[in-house]
Order: structure tokens, then C-alpha cells, then sequence
């Protein structure tokens, strides 16, 4: 019964995944995470406000992420997202999914072993 | 987790907004460094913002549970369409606050009187023990007599049975309470319990002790004070513990106060002393002397079977070994509750059952209105279903008016009971008052289940006649709505018959119990009770030790009563016609052969009256002669019989100089003398008007009799002589208190207030329901006529004549009404056999009443089915083709 999420660009499921991968490095608010993402996928990606947002709200909801509130760059407050020990683990587990999606894929696909 | 995000929504919506800020704030800044013109970046940020709203929105969906959300927009709708019909919405919600407002209230009576269990310790191991007789004197098979018991017979089941933890022993007493200076003096009514009463109840008092086990013996003078006469009379000073108070000229040491709360068996209770202080050895000796009260405390390991098994055994034995005295075979249990409510059950539980009666006809009026409106909504609900709506959300929709009307009538019925509670039980004069009755906890859940159950009769039933299978008919049907209905009209006929039928069952209650009302309004007591001015007293036996000085306050009263200018005759007894039981003598007649074993023993009312007493009354002689004056104080041994003891006991015989031998009546220093001539027979007068008339024996007040019930006849109004009156009492005895000035009617009145109560209740519960019901006969046909306006103008068209039309459409309305008749009788044939003991001179199936019923309902439905049966004939047919 859940709504459907805005329509992304991205593969269902790998925002979240992505999001805490970004908080590994540090804690950081909303327009640093999707900067974050955007750069490191040398801009292949583009994260959709519609969809970071709610992400975010989400996995605070779970638990896999707390937040506080702190100042931005811009000497701006801000609400910063710090990964938990418990969203560590999920994004454990996570990677792990995604490694062997991206191997049943590449299978299919005919590349050689699975891309690497 | 959830709940806390729902109730947080609002502030992790503003969080977000701020959040959008810092991302604008963030963006531009890094568009400016990326080399764009302010404008231009604060646009790209934008831009890449995107749709603010919808996230916001999202996010708020996210923390919202859906169910919740979607009640909450479910009734927003039906709060929607419901103002937009106001009229309809508020005549529901009345129709349902009335409803649910009676309920309420019986609840609350019920629950008080015969669910909440006493506010003693363990309540649930405390049982009241009757002795029960097991013969003709039990009113029938399976019921029991619950007859008092004999303090003999209380202490042989003490001292031999050990089923229960403890019994304790109780009876009602009454003094005058006189003042140390001059107060005024009161009677007072009093009880006498055993020293082991108080604490078997678990009762402390809050002043003081209760009674020592030594203080429990004949002659002892301590007392324990009720809290109301504690601060009424002593102005709850702590310091008349240990203090003296004076009951009838004698000085009692209060030992104790009770607490407040403390209302046990009845509030008017204003002091106790123990069990056997004022009792004469003879009292409690006697096992024929039922008098008392036995309350007892089941030990925890015993069940109350074999307890009572125990008990009866002794009891059995104790009938074998006074044949000749009137010592019941059996015992019989009752819950406290039961004990006190006594004859207030039944009236109660009709009550109950007629106030369920109109709930479910109030729910089955709106269901029947609902149903209405959701056809009118039929071709939306078609569209939607057809567009994917579950069925499941559809139902909720339309529940959700029905649960809004609801919620408004319970909150409005719960403001009415509060009100209805308090006159009711101040109305209804036998409720017991051991505990006071208020709304609580339980009646609240009570009112809310109610609510809850009429939302889902009333809506269900709509919802689930549109949102069927067969709604896609109304797709079909197209334009023309005309036959679309058919199914939902036979829906809407079956709640009316139903709804009828309950009427029905009603309207028979309240017929049979107001005839009942007018039989006993017009019952002939047998005596004169027009301008009959009525009073107690009771002289204190230290002061009046002798029966000449007792004589001499009687008659001196009398004579100075009589002489009062206007007054017609004076008539003093122990008690007075119409005015109580006031306790029975076993008799034997000494002329006749023995009684048979296992024969009931005669008896009768014990009555005394002075020599003017049956003509001041108007009671008229059949034989014999009245008293003489010369009956008087050493026993004159005469008595007098009243007309039905000699048709019970003399049938074709002359009681005149026969003797009747009432041993109960021996005198102190004669206990063999116990022989009394019968010298008159006077004619029957009823001891309570519903009861059945029953035999008395009158023996001379002049033997000696320390007060009673004066009755005086007077020329006009006689509560105008009660002044009058109690100056020559105060003239003969300042210290004496007078109690219960009333006139007779006001007596008899009385003993009608229950019947009339429960009468004008449930005539006005049926009423409304009639009421009910003819507005929802109305609505159908109305409905109805509406629907078949086309066709009605085909029928015309073609040639139908208008009275042909009326009768079509008169018939159609009638049927459920005939047909819910026919249900509602059969189903009162089995109703009223319920409640046949409470009627008084009138057959469950009164013809009188039957047909007044059947009259009345086919008036009623005649009336409303003739406006819209009516209309429907007067159609123009050209206009009638041209509606959609």
C-alpha cells in the first residue's frame, strides 16, 4: 500500500544504500549528500530533491541515520545526518546485495564474470 | 514509533522547510562560485530544488498511518454531507441521543441497584440466608419464599454449622430519640445487628468500636451513631463518644460512628444497637418469630452449596422438632444486591428491556434513513467501484456518517443521562439506597459500546446494500433511475417491519402496565381514605410501662381528637389499611380437627384497633359486633375477624364465639392463655393496593398498645387539622415525637408511585417509538412515490385512475406495517408472559388493550401512508413523464 516514490533516475533501492555510503565520511545536511553523490558519480548521477528528502526522513525513521543540528559551511544552521552503528551494519548488508545484483546482472548481460 | 512521528508531523514539517532553505542558500552559493550572476543561481537552485510541495507533501504521507489519514478524510466527507442536510442530521442525532440517553440512565440504575457489588470487604463471599418454606407458601416451584428468619433458628445454625466463615444477624427497630435540653423529639429509625455484624462486613467505624460480643445481651444500652445523624443531630462532635443519648427515655452510651459511606441496608438507618438488646427472651426463643436479616461470610474453601446444605439440615432438624409452629423446612441464599433490590428487579429489568427495545428502533430508523440517502448516492459509488475503489473503502465511507451521527447522539444521550439518572432515582421511591447511583467508569464504556453498536446497526446495513455485487445495475440502468430500487425498497421494507413489530411489542407493555396502573388507581382499599388525616407514633416503654397508662394516652387522645371542631371520627390501630404488611400470627382454630402434617399452618394479619376504630374507617360490619370499651387493659381475649379469614377458614360455618388459638400471642403472665373469642367479622380492607387481599385478626388496642397510626376524619382538607392534632399530642406528652403526617391518599399514593413510574416509562418509550416508526413509514413511501414518478405518470397516461393509484400506493405502504403487526403480536404473546407478576388485575392478553394497540398502529400507519399515497395520486402525468 506504500505510495510509489517519485519517479528516479537511479536504480529502486540504491539511494538509501548511497546516502549512507556518503555518511561514512563524515557527518554531513542534506545539499552536502547529494553534492557528495553527484561528484563522486562524476555527475552521471543526479539526486532528486523529491526523492533525498524523504530518503533521508525514512532512514531516520529506521534508525540508520540520527540527526542534529549544526552549522553549515555558510554559517547556516542546518540538520546534519550522522550514520548510526546500527545503519553501519545495513549498509553491510546492503553492499553486500548490491555486489551480488550487480554480478546476476552482469551475468546477464553477458559481461565477462559479472562486471568486477 | 509511528504514533510519535504522527503527533511530530507538524514540527518535522517545518525542520524540512528548513532544510529546503539551507539547500537554496547552499546551491546558490555554490552557483555563484561556479561563476553564475545571483539571480541566475538563485534560479538554478531552484530549479534543481525542484517541486518543494510535493516533497513536503510526501513527506507528510510518510509520517501519517495510512488507515488514520484515511478515517480522518472519511469523516471530514461525511461531516461534509451531513451539514449539508442539517434537518436530517440533526432528527438522527436526536433520535439517537434519546436512545442512547435512556439506556444510559437504566444502566446506571442497574448496574447500581444489582451489578456493583456492596462497598464491603470480598464482597463476593458475602450471601444474604432466608429460610424458606417449601410448601403452598413459596409462590411457586423453583422460586423461593425468602422468608425472614427466626433469631432461634439464627443461633442453631451458628452454633452447628461451619461452612461459613461467620453469620451475623440483623433486624429493623425504631426509637425516639429525645433531646438532653430542649431539641425536639424525633423517631428515629434503627436497626439492631449482632457484635459480629460490622466486622464480618469488614465495616470500621470511623469513630469509636462497634459492639463488644458482652455488650451483645438483653438489656445492654449502647448505640452506634449513623454518620447522618452524627452531624445532623450531635454536629459531628468527636466528643459524644462515650457520651450518653436518650432512645426512648432510656440513657445508650454511644460507642461508635459509622463511617459515611456506610448506608447499609437503607440510608434512612440512623443508629444501631446490638442484636439483643431490646429483644425479650420470648423473641429469642421463638422459632416462629421471623424477623431478621442473616448475613454471612463464606469461607474460601467451602462452597456456598454445601455451606447452605449445612444450614438447611439444621434448619430441617429444627422442623421436625416444632411441628406445630410455623419453622420452615429449607434455606435460601441471595446476593446482597438481589436482597435489597427485592421487588425493584423486575420493574428494572422491563425497563431495561423496553429502553432496548427503542434503541434498536432509533438505529433501524436511521440504517432506514441512510439507506435513503446512500440511493440518491448510488451512481458515484457505481462510477468508483467500476474506477478501482475497494469495496472495503467504499463501506467505510458511508459508515463513517453513520459513526459521526452516532458519536454526536452517545455524547449528547451521556449529557441527558446525567440528568435522567438523578430525577429517575429520585422518582423511584423503592430503589434501594445502600449505595448511591451515579454514572461511572463502567457506564461510560457501557454508553460508548452502545454507540458503537447503533453506528454499525445503523450504517452497515446502507453500506452494504449499495456497494454490493448489484450496484452495477445502476451503471446499466442509465438514465432512468426508476427500477433501480427494488432491492433496496425490500431492504427498506424489512427494517420497517421490524421496527414496527418492535413498536408493537411496546405499545402491548405499556397498554397491559397502564391498565394495570388504572386498576390499581381504582382499587377499593375498603375503607374511607377522602379527608382521612394520618399520623405515627410510638409511646416509650419506660415512661408507659402499663397498659392503663398506655390507655390513658390513648383515649385521652382520641376523646380530645374528637372534640377538634370539624373532625368527623378517630380511628387508632397499630397500623392503618393501605399502610403495610406490619407482620402476621399463625393461628389454629380450636374448634376445628387438627392440622394434617405437612399442612400449611392459617394465618393473618395482626392488626388492633380501639372500639371506634371500623366506624371511624368506614369499614362496614358483616356480623357480630365491633369492641366494647370494656375490652381493655388484662386480656379480654375477644377478637374480631375480618371477612376473608372467615371465607378462608369458616367456609359455611359461623365463626361468631368460635376461638382461634394464636400461641405467638401469649401473654407475659399467662403463657397457656393464647384462645380468642371471635366476636365480630368487619369487612376486608387491602393492607397494600396491588396485593392481594388478606385474612386479619383485630384484637382490642385497649389490651394495652404503645402507639401506632391514628387516622382522623375530618370535614375539609385534613392536612389542614395535622396542626390541630399534634397540639393535643403535644398537650398530653411534650416529649413525644409524631412521624408520618400525611393524608390517606398520599399513603395509597405511595404504593403507586412504582407502578405509575414504570407505566408512564415505558408508555413514553413506546410513544417515541411509535413516533419512530411512523416517520420512517413516511419516509419510505415518500421514497417511494419519488422513485415511481415515471411510472405513475406511464399508468396515468394510460388510462389509471387516481383512486386506483392512491389504493396502489396506500397498499404498498400498509403491508410492512400490517405484516410488522402481526410479528409484533406474536412476539408480545411471548414478551408480556415476562413481566404477568407485575400486573395487577389485568391478563397479559387484556382484548382492551390488544386491540386499542392494533387500532392505534394501523391509525398511525393509515396517517402516514396517506400523504405520499396522496401525492402520488394528484400527479400531474405530463409533468411526472418529463422527471428524470
Amino acid at each position: 500500500m506504500r505510495k510509489g516514490q517519485p519517479p528516479s533516475e537511479m536504480l529502486k533501492g540504491t539511494l538509501d544504500m548511497m546516502i549512507l555510503r556518503t555518511l561514512v565520511g563524515g557527518d554531513a545536511h542534506g545539499h552536502t549528500i547529494a553534492k557528495v553523490i553527484e561528484h563522486t558519480s562524476e555527475d552521471l548521477l543526479e539526486v532528486e530533491q523529491g526523492s533525498l528528502y524523504p530518503a533521508l526522513h525514512r532512514l531516520e525513521d529506521r534508525r540508520w541515520v540520527s540527526s542534529y543540528w549544526g552549522a553549515s559551511e555558510n554559517n547556516r544552521k542546518a540538520k546534519f545526518y550522522r550514520l548510526t552503528a546500527e545503519g553501519r551494519k545495513q549498509l553491510v548488508r546492503e553492499t553486500s546485495r548490491w555486489r551480488q545484483m550487480r554480478r546476476a546482472i552482469g551475468l546477464v548481460m553477458g559481461e565477462e564474470g559479472g562486471a568486477q | 514509533m509511528s504514533w510519535l512521528r504522527f503527533l511530530r508531523r507538524r514540527r518535522s514539517d517545518a525542520e524540512l522547510q528548513h532544510e529546503f532553505e539551507v539547500f537554496l542558500t547552499e546551491e546558490t552559493a555554490d552557483n555563484i562560485a561556479r561563476g553564475m550572476s545571483p539571480d541566475e543561481a538563485r534560479r538554478q537552485a531552484r530549479v534543481k530544488l525542484g517541486n518543494a510541495q510535493k516533497v513536503r507533501e510526501s513527506v507528510w504521507a510518510q509520517n501519517s498511518p495510512l488507515p488514520l489519514s484515511h478515517a480522518g478524510r472519511e469523516l471530514k466527507y461525511a461531516f461534509r454531507t451531513l451539514s449539508r442536510t442539517l434537518g436530517f442530521s440533526i432528527i438522527a442525532v436526536v433520535v439517537i441521543a434519546l436512545c442512547i440517553g435512556a439506556a444510559t440512565s437504566l444502566f446506571t440504575i442497574v448496574r447500581s441497584v444489582l451489578l456493583r457489588p456492596l462497598p464491603f470487604r470480598d464482597p463476593d463471599r458475602l450471601v444474604i440466608v432466608h429460610e424458606h418454606f417449601r410448601g403452598a407458601w413459596a409462590s411457586s416451584p423453583g422460586e423461593f419464599s425468602y422468608n425472614p428468619v427466626a433469631p432461634a433458628d439464627f443461633y442453631e445454625w451458628r452454633a452447628k454449622t461451619h461452612g461459613f466463615e461467620d453469620m451475623a444477624i440483623m433486624r429493623y427497630s425504631s426509637y425516639n430519640l429525645t433531646g438532653e435540653r430542649s431539641e425536639l423529639p424525633e423517631a428515629v429509625r434503627a436497626a439492631a445487628g449482632s457484635w459480629n455484624l460490622f466486622p464480618l462486613l469488614g465495616v470500621q467505624p470511623a469513630l469509636g468500636r462497634t459492639f463488644s460480643e458482652s455488650e451483645d445481651r438483653p438489656g445492654t444500652a449502647v448505640v452506634i451513631l449513623s454518620w447522618s445523624v452524627f452531624q445532623r443531630r450531635f454536629a459531628g462532635d468527636a466528643k459524644i463518644v462515650g457520651r450518653q443519648i436518650h432512645l426512648d427515655g432510656k440513657p445508650f452510651t454511644v460507642v461508635g460512628v459509622l463511617p459515611p459511606w456506610f448506608t447499609y441496608p437503607d440510608a434512612k438507618i440512623q443508629l444501631w444497637v446490638p442484636y439483643k438488646a431490646d429483644a425479650t427472651p420470648e423473641m429469642l426463643q421463638h422459632h416462629d418469630w421471623h424477623q431478621s436479616q442473616v448475613v454471612a461470610r463464606l469461607r474460601p474453601d467451602v462452597s456456598l452449596a454445601s455451606a447452605l446444605a449445612q444450614v438447611g439440615a439444621v434448619q430441617y432438624q429444627l422442623h421436625l422438632q416444632y411441628p406445630h409452629d410455623p419453622v420452615a423446612e429449607d434455606v435460601a441464599p441471595r446476593s446482597l444486591n438481589e436482597d435489597l433490590a427485592g421487588n425493584v428487579k423486575k420493574p428494572l429489568n422491563l425497563m431495561l428491556s423496553a429502553v432496548g427495545c427503542m434503541l434498536l428502533i432509533g438505529c433501524l430508523n436511521v440504517s432506514n434513513l441512510l439507506v435513503a440517502r446512500s440511493a440518491a448516492r448510488q451512481k458515484e459509488v457505481a462510477i468508483r467501484s467500476a474506477l478501482g475503489a475497494q469495496r472495503g473503502t467504499l463501506i467505510r465511507e458511508q459508515l463513517a456518517e453513520s459513526v459521526l451521527i452516532c458519536a454526536a447522539g452517545g455524547l449528547g444521550g451521556i449529557l441527558l443521562s446525567v440528568v435522567a439518572t438523578r430525577s429517575l432515582a429520585h422518582a423511584w421511591k423503592d430503589l434501594p439506597t445502600a449505595q448511591g447511583i451515579h454514572l461511572d467508569g463502567a457506564v461510560i464504556a457501557f454508553a460508548c459500546a452502545l454507540m458503537l453498536a447503533a453506528a454499525l446497526v445503523a450504517g452497515l446495513l446502507p453500506a452494504l446494500s449499495t456497494t454490493g455485487k448489484t450496484m452495477m445495475k445502476a451503471l446499466q440502468t442509465s438514465a432512468r433511475t426508476g427500477a433501480s430500487s427494488v432491492s433496496r425498497t425490500a431492504l427498506r421494507k424489512s427494517l420497517l417491519t421490524a421496527e414496527i413489530g418492535i413498536t408493537v411489542v411496546l405499545l402491548v407493555a405499556a397498554g397491559l402496565l397502564l391498565k394495570s396502573f388504572l386498576r390499581l388507581r381504582s382499587a377499593d382499599v375498603g375503607c374511607i381514605t377522602e379527608n382521612m388525616l394520618t399520623l405515627s407514633y410510638s409511646l416509650p416503654d419506660k415512661k408507659y410501662d402499663t397498659p392503663e397508662k398506655m390507655n390513658a394516652f390513648n383515649e385521652g387522645l382520641l376523646e380530645r381528637v374528637r372534640n377538634i371542631p370539624g373532625v368527623r371520627g378517630a380511628a387508632l390501630g397499630n397500623t392503618l389499611p393501605a399502610a403495610g404488611y406490619w407482620g402476621d400470627y399463625v393461628f389454629t382454630v380450636k374448634e376445628h380437627p387438627p392440622l394434617k402434617p405437612g399442612e400449611d399452618f392459617p394465618n393473618g394479619l395482626m392488626r388492633w384497633a380501639d372500639p371506634g376504630y371500623f366506624s371511624a374507617l368506614g369499614i362496614p360490619l358483616v356480623s357480630g359486633r365491633f369492641f366494647t370499651s370494656d375490652e381493655r387493659d388484662a386480656r379480654s381475649y375477644k377478637v374480631i375477624a375480618s371477612h376473608q379469614l372467615v371465607r378462608q377458614y369458616f367456609p359455611g360455618d359461623n365463626p361468631i364465639g368460635k376461638h382461634l388459638t394464636v400461641p405467638a400471642h401469649a401473654h407475659k403472665g399467662a403463657p397457656g392463655m393464647v384462645d380468642f373469642e371471635i366476636v365480630g367479622v368487619v369487612g376486608d380492607t387491602l393492607y397494600q393496593v396491588g396485593k392481594e387481599t388478606k385474612p386479619a385478626i383485630y384484637f382490642p388496642l385497649l389490651e394495652g398498645f404503645g402507639g401506632g397510626m391514628l387516622a382522623v376524619h375530618t370535614a375539609g382538607d385534613p392536612l389542614r387539622f395535622s396542626v390541630a392534632v399534634q397540639k393535643q399530642i403535644a398537650s398530653l406528652d411534650p416529649e413525644l415525637p409524631v412521624s408520618d403526617v400525611r393524608t390517606m391518599e398520599q399513603v395509597i399514593g405511595e404504593s403507586l408511585v412504582n407502578a405509575s413510574l414504570s407505566a408512564s416509562l415505558v408508555l413514553a418509550f413506546a410513544i417515541l417509538s411509535l413516533l419512530l416508526a411512523s416517520v420512517g413509514l413516511y419516509g419510505v413511501l415518500s421514497y417511494l412515490t419519488t422513485q415511481r414518478t415515471t411510472e405513475l405518470g406511464i399508468r396515468m397516461a394510460l388510462g389509471a385512475q387516481r383512486d386506483q393509484l392512491l389504493q396502489l400506493m396506500l397498499f404498498d405502504g400498509l403491508r410492512p406495517a400490517l405484516f410488522g403487526l402481526g410479528l409484533g403480536l406474536v412476539a408480545s404473546v411471548a414478551a408480556t408472559r415476562i413481566f404477568q407478576s407485575m400486573l395487577f388485575g389485568t391478563k397479559p392478553l387484556d382484548p382492551v388493550v390488544l386491540v386499542g394497540v392494533i387500532a392505534t398502529l394501523l391509525a398511525v400507519a393509515v396517517l402516514a401512508c396517506l400523504a405520499p399515497a396522496w401525492r402520488a395520486s394528484r400527479l400531474d402525468p405530463m409533468q411526472a413523464l418529463r422527471t428524470e
